[in-house]
Parts: C-alpha cells; sequence; structure tokens
C-alpha cells in the first residue's frame, strides 16, 4: 500500500480506538490488533503527529502506582473522523465501478 | 533483555535526539512494557514484544525532521554564543566610535535638510512682511504728498507678494517632502530595529 495513504489510515484508525473513551497506548494496539497489526514505534510517531496537529491530547494518570498516559480525542479529531467516512464513501464507489469495468473483460 | 538494559540501550540509540524528546521516547516503551507486564507476560516476553531497539531507533530518526536529529550543542539559536559576544565586548573601541560617527554624519545631513527648509519659510515671511511694509509706505508717502514714491513702494510690494506666491508652492512641496521622508526612514529604522519584513514602499 501507498505509504502516505496508510499513514493517513492508521491516524483514522488510532482516532477510532479513542473515540469512544479515552485510551492508551497499549490498549490501543490491543484493540486495533484484529484489523491491523501495529508496532510501538509505529504508534509513538502517530500518535505524535496527532497531537502536534491536535486531533488528540494527552493527560498523565497515575495507575498501580505508575504513570500512563491517555490520549483523548479533541473535536478537530472527531471532524476528522467525519471527513474519512465522507472521503471514502467516494473511494469505495469509484473501487466499485473498477471492479465492475473489470469483470467485463 | 530486561526493562533496565533494553531503555539504556535505547536510550544510548537515541542519543542524537534531544535531551526531552529522549525522555519522552523511553517513558512511552517503559509505559508498554509495564502493560504488556500487567497482562500476565514476563519482563523478558514484553521486552521482546516491543521489537528491536534498532528498528525503534531507526523509525525515531526517520521521523525527525533533520534539524532536530543533531545533538543539541549544534542546533543553531537565534542568540549570540559566547565568542560572539566577547568579539563585540573586546570590538567595542572600534565599532562603537565608527559607528557613532556615522550616525552623527545621517543626523548632520538631516538637520542641514531641516535647515534649508526652515530658510525658504524665513525668506517667504519676509517676502510677506515686504509686501505689508511696502504697501504701507506707499500709502504714507501718498498721504504725505509723496505720488511718485508711494506707486514705486506698490510696486515693490506687488514684486514682494508675487515672490511670495511663487516660493510658497516650493515651501510646502519641501516640507512635505521632508515629512515623507522622515516617516519612511522611520518605519524602516523600526522595522530593522523589530526585524520585520520591510513591507512599506
Amino acid at each position: 500500500m501507498d505509504a502516505q495513504l496508510k499513514r493517513g489510515l492508521l491516524e483514522v484508525c488510532v482516532l477510532a480506538a479513542i473515540k469512544n473513551a479515552d485510551s492508551y497506548g497499549y490498549k490501543i494496539i490491543k484493540d486495533l490488533k484484529p484489523y491491523i497489526e501495529l508496532s510501538e514505534s509505529t504508534l509513538y510517531t502517530i500518535l505524535k503527529r496527532l497531537e502536534n496537529a491536535k486531533l488528540l491530547t494527552v493527560r498523565s494518570a497515575e495507575h498501580d502506582g505508575r504513570l500512563r498516559k491517555y490520549y483523548h480525542i479533541t473535536q478537530k479529531g472527531l471532524q476528522r473522523i467525519d471527513a474519512f467516512k465522507t472521503e471514502w464513501k467516494e473511494v469505495i464507489s469509484l473501487y466499485q465501478f473498477v471492479i465492475k469495468e473489470d469483470s467485463y473483460e | 533483555m530486561n526493562k533496565a538494559t533494553f531503555l539504556e540501550e535505547l536510550r544510548n540509540g537515541l542519543s542524537g535526539l534531544s535531551q526531552e524528546d529522549i525522555n519522552e521516547r523511553i517513558a512511552f516503551y517503559a509505559e508498554m512494557i509495564d502493560d504488556r507486564m500487567e497482562e500476565g507476560y514476563s519482563e523478558e516476553e514484553a521486552v521482546a514484544g516491543i521489537g528491536s531497539v534498532s528498528r525503534i531507533v531507526s523509525q525515531a530518526i526517520a521521523d525527525t525532521p533533520p534539524i532536530k536529529s543533531v545533538p543539541e550543542p549544534v542546533t543553531s539559536k537565534r542568540s549570540l554564543r559566547g565568542g560572539e559576544i566577547a568579539l563585540l565586548i573586546l570590538g567595542f573601541p572600534l565599532w562603537f566610535p565608527l559607528l557613532a560617527a556615522f550616525g552623527a554624519v545621517v543626523l548632520s545631513l538631516y538637520i542641514v535638510v531641516w535647515v534649508l527648509i526652515i530658510a525658504l519659510w524665513v525668506i517667504e515671511i519676509s517676502l510677506w512682511v515686504g509686501t505689508l511694509g511696502g504697501l504701507a509706505a506707499a500709502v504714507v508717502d501718498y498721504v504725505q504728498g509723496f505720488p511718485l514714491a508711494g506707486t514705486a513702494m506698490v510696486g515693490a510690494a506687488l514684486f514682494c507678494a508675487g515672490l511670495a506666491l511663487f516660493l510658497l508652492f516650493g515651501c510646502i512641496a519641501a516640507s512635505k517632502g521632508i515629512v515623507w521622508l522622515t516617516k519612511k526612514t522611520g518605519l524602516w529604522l523600526k522595522n530593522r530595529l523589530t526585524g520585520k519584513e520591510n513591507t512599506s514602499k
């Protein structure tokens, strides 16, 4: 898959993983595991990029006597998910066109 | 490999990054290992699950823009370095008089321009005074019975008035010019001192 495309998709996946409740690094990886294998180093890069773009915020909270970072989606992050859904409707209809034309051969 | 060794190796591998960046990454991976151990993995397993240090390091280098990946002391900052400050202090006896002399020349040129304009206005005023004086003298001449002298005085007054009117336009134009020049120079200086782009053209 095109690296740029994959990067964009992974960003939206991570945003989706924290959409309904704040989450932490390891849980995000586990939640995404059935869909995509995400390494820790890739996740770190994505989280950092999303934080810099203000699509999520980070807070540290105590857990079991140590600090754990929790990621919280922002309004801008939610908008990003909505934009993704709209864009991909177009992509899917294009995909269906390509499949249909291909099957005539 | 245990957690401490892994994090130590990672810290060494990331040494090209800024201290803040390194600490943040170390905390992230430490948290990941702790979370895995909390789930029941042994320390060794948890560390193995994270992947190799070399892979993490190469990913970190790939993420980092070139300017951030050079060691801290080399990162260029806008503040003056020690050598530059020393040079400024040592060079003070040389650069200060030169700068002061240059400033004085510029200032005196500016004053000369203003003085020329003031002189023009003085001539303008004296021409009007001459006009009024000529007319007053003409009246006195006529009253005292010297019509010829009176007429000559009226002529002189008209001459002065003509010249004064003619010069008035020059005075106004020159004054406007110097005010414009002052504003432009002031703006340019302000932009230079605050480091902004000179947008006034």
